[in-house]
């Protein structure tokens, strides 16, 4: 049999039906819902009087809208009536929810790998594009539009064309302080937003597999900012001690049948990549955005750009209208831009290690009064045991706000938001214009980058702070 | 669904890149649990000053592009979030035809679920419509699906490409659930093999 990448075993295994000139029918095992992309997908079921066809493949939570501060009183009338929708809706069609009184709450990319529920192998689909976040266990997980996840509810699967793959091979070994979101960020920066779309990425080197599950869940997360319909990483023993320990697996009957099956699936030596880049990530610097895409960024040691020197119209234009609404002149030194807020959380960098380690940078520090800084957990679970820790008050003794689990400010649905011209360093995915609010100005960076820059009220570069941040 | 019919129209040229999904629909109007309605959002921070007063300088906003079902856009349109508030929004105001250089995975996906086509063309042909569209003021662009066509009223012809099954789907206006319960035999099939 011909060799074949881990995409294509994983694909072979779910198709269902397939025929010539048309996309293959695909199963899907496993099915997350939020409460922003699901009631128009549960109405649509309603009036064709259809049903859910696996609920016990279907796992709901509410995440999007919530509030950080004070998260039973839903102000906003129309979030609440989104929350509101989405428990009738479990309810009516028997799905489990965790929902705002359940210790297992937060964001849906944190929520389904920490319980268990992600798993190497496996198809998972969520109305939301980070779902490339559980490819960092090895399976095919990718956003899908309202349609679909309707589609998904009623039937378990999904008509897919075949996309690409493309291998991205990161060798060497990271400095101290060069984190996973560093080597995301420098990858897109690279290839570009759209320089993998039709692709699933997989990510291989030495760089990849010395990461800890988590900083593989940040690396995997941002492929949908590349343009890919998914990022995976093979499994190795790393997934399967991570995943040993979960609620949802760690009492399995067949779990040692299963964790033979999980080492096994790798793409086979010989097997072709369409596409395959390497970067070596021993001269990554520290990364910051500076512009309105997760593309546009630069070393914490360079500068912004300076339009006038990029030869492509279309490129060109989209540097000078990012730099006007950053408000940012050309050949700034990225050290010297100034910040008035810092976030950090969202289902890139809002895991427990991301936490510890922006701790360390905090500790024993202050951030200046004229700075606005929050942490915002991945989940209660992250919360809790952060808490047992005792972060919540080393960021609180520095000035830092210690919220509530949700996406928070990464999007800015919920009461956190930027104000027109508030500038952000974010440990979030996405610096569109408008994202944390209309008119605000995100720069995306690794959590002990925010850390650095809450602390001196700019971007710093980590490395010169001489932290042992350990395997961080 | 709505079957797909021939557009003409004059197209609105967007002269932007990477035109990301909180662009088309910014993230306070995802709140709603409808699939109508959005299109007095689309585009809304662009469209919109401050006050609420319509922006003049943004394209949208120019009467020569008034009542157009064709939109124009560089390279990767529709890129960032999954939300297919942005196809329900594009399509409430109006637009039934989006033609760009290359479109991101999840949107081109999201078009064909809500009767849009997404028509992919070299930058050399879309930088003709942009041009031409901007100067002519009678300029028209006629999108013949069943043909694979477009054609100008300045003697401008291509055949652009589109996945047959798609197209199908699109002109007859199929459902896709009812065509997947076709399959309902297969689907029971695999899963007792689980």
């Amino acid at each position: 049999m011909a060799p074949l990448t881990l995409f294509e075993k994983i694909w072979k295994k779910h198709v269902v039906h397939e025929e010539d000139g048309k996309p293959s029918l695909l199963y899907i095992d496993l099915h997350l819902v939020h409460e922003v992309t699901s009631p128009q997908a549960f109405e649509g079921l309603r009036q064709a009087g259809r049903k859910v066809r696996r609920k016990d493949k279907t796992f709901a939570t509410m995440d999007h809208n919530v509030p950080t501060v004070d998260r039973y009183n839903i102000k906003d009338p129309i979030s609440l009536q989104q929350i509101e929708t989405l428990s009738s809706n479990c309810k009516e069609f028997d799905i489990e929810l965790f929902d705002l009184n359940s210790p297992y709450q937060g964001i849906v990319h944190v929520i389904g790998p920490e319980q268990g529920l992600t798993r190497p192998g496996q198809t998972i689909v969520c109305g939301d594009s980070h779902t490339s976040t559980h490819g960092a266990f090895g399976a095919l997980a990718f956003g899908i539009g309202t349609s679909e996840v309707e589609h998904v509810l009623s039937t378990q699967c999904l008509w897919q064309n075949k996309p690409k793959t493309f291998e991205v091979r990161v060798d060497g070994k990271r400095q101290n302080g060069v984190t996973a979101k560093d080597i995301i960020l420098s990858i897109i920066g690279e290839i570009g937003t759209a320089g993998a779309t039709g692709y699933v990425i997989e990510y291989t080197g030495q760089a990849i597999s010395s990461l800890s599950m988590e900083q593989r869940m940040t690396i995997c997360n941002m492929s949908i900012e590349g343009g890919a319909r998914a990022g995976m990483i093979s499994p190795d023993q790393t997934t399967i001690n991570y995943l040993k320990e979960r609620p949802r697996i760690k009492n399995l009957e067949n779990l040692e049948l299963l964790i033979d099956e999980w080492k096994n699936l790798a793409s086979d030596k010989g097997s072709e990549f369409d596409k395959k880049i390497i970067l070596n990530a021993d001269d990554m610097a520290p990364q910051v955005s500076w512009g309105t895409s997760p593309g546009m960024v630069s070393g914490i040691d360079s500068k912004v750009p300076n339009p006038k020197d990029i030869e492509d119209s279309v490129k060109r234009k989209s540097t000078e209208d990012a730099l006007n609404y950053m408000g940012l002149k050309p050949n700034t030194n990225i050290e010297d831009i100034k910040i008035d807020t810092v976030f950090i959380g969202s289902c890139t960098n809002g895991r427990l290690e991301d936490l510890i380690a922006a701790s360390k940078v905090i500790q024993g520090n202050k951030v200046p009064s004229n700075i606005n800084a929050i942490v915002v957990p991945g989940s209660q679970i992250v919360k809790i045991k952060a808490e047992k820790l005792g972060l919540d008050k080393i960021f609180k003794d520095a000035g830092f706000d210690w919220r509530e689990s949700g996406c928070s400010m990464c999007l800015a649905m919920n009461p956190d938001k930027l104000s027109p011209g508030e500038r952000c360093a974010s440990t979030s995915n996405r610096n569109f214009e408008g994202r944390q609010g209309k008119g605000g100005r995100t720069h995306l960076v690794s959590p002990v980058m925010a850390a650095a820059a809450a602390i001196n009220g700019r971007f710093t570069d980590i490395r010169s702070l001489d932290l042992d941040l350990g395997e961080y | 669904m709505e079957k797909f019919k021939n557009v003409e129209s004059r197209p609105v040229p967007l002269n932007s890149a990477h035109v990301d999904t909180d662009q088309i629909i910014p993230k306070q109007f995802l709140k709603r649990i409808e699939r109508t309605g959005f299109g007095q959002f689309l585009f809304f921070d662009w469209r919109f000053n401050d006050d609420g007063s319509p922006n003049e300088k943004f394209i949208l906003n120019d009467v020569r592009f008034k009542d157009s079902e064709i939109l124009l856009a560089q390279e990767n349109f529709g890129c960032g979030s999954s939300r297919e508030h942005a196809p329900w929004a594009l399509r409430d105001y109006g637009f039934k035809v989006i033609i760009s250089s290359s479109f991101a995975d999840i949107l081109y996906n999201n078009c064909f679920k809500n009767c849009i086509l997404p028509i992919i063309l070299n930058e050399k042909d879309l930088e003709y419509l942009f041009e031409s569209t901007s100067n002519f003021n009678d300029y028209k662009l006629n999108v013949d699906l069943k043909k694979n066509l477009l054609a100008d009223n300045k003697g401008f012809e291509i055949f652009f490409n589109i996945d047959p099954f798609r197209k199908k789907c699109l002109l007859e206006g199929l459902d896709d659930i009812a065509l997947t319960l076709e399959h309902s035999e297969k689907i029971d099939n695999y899963e007792k093999a689980l």
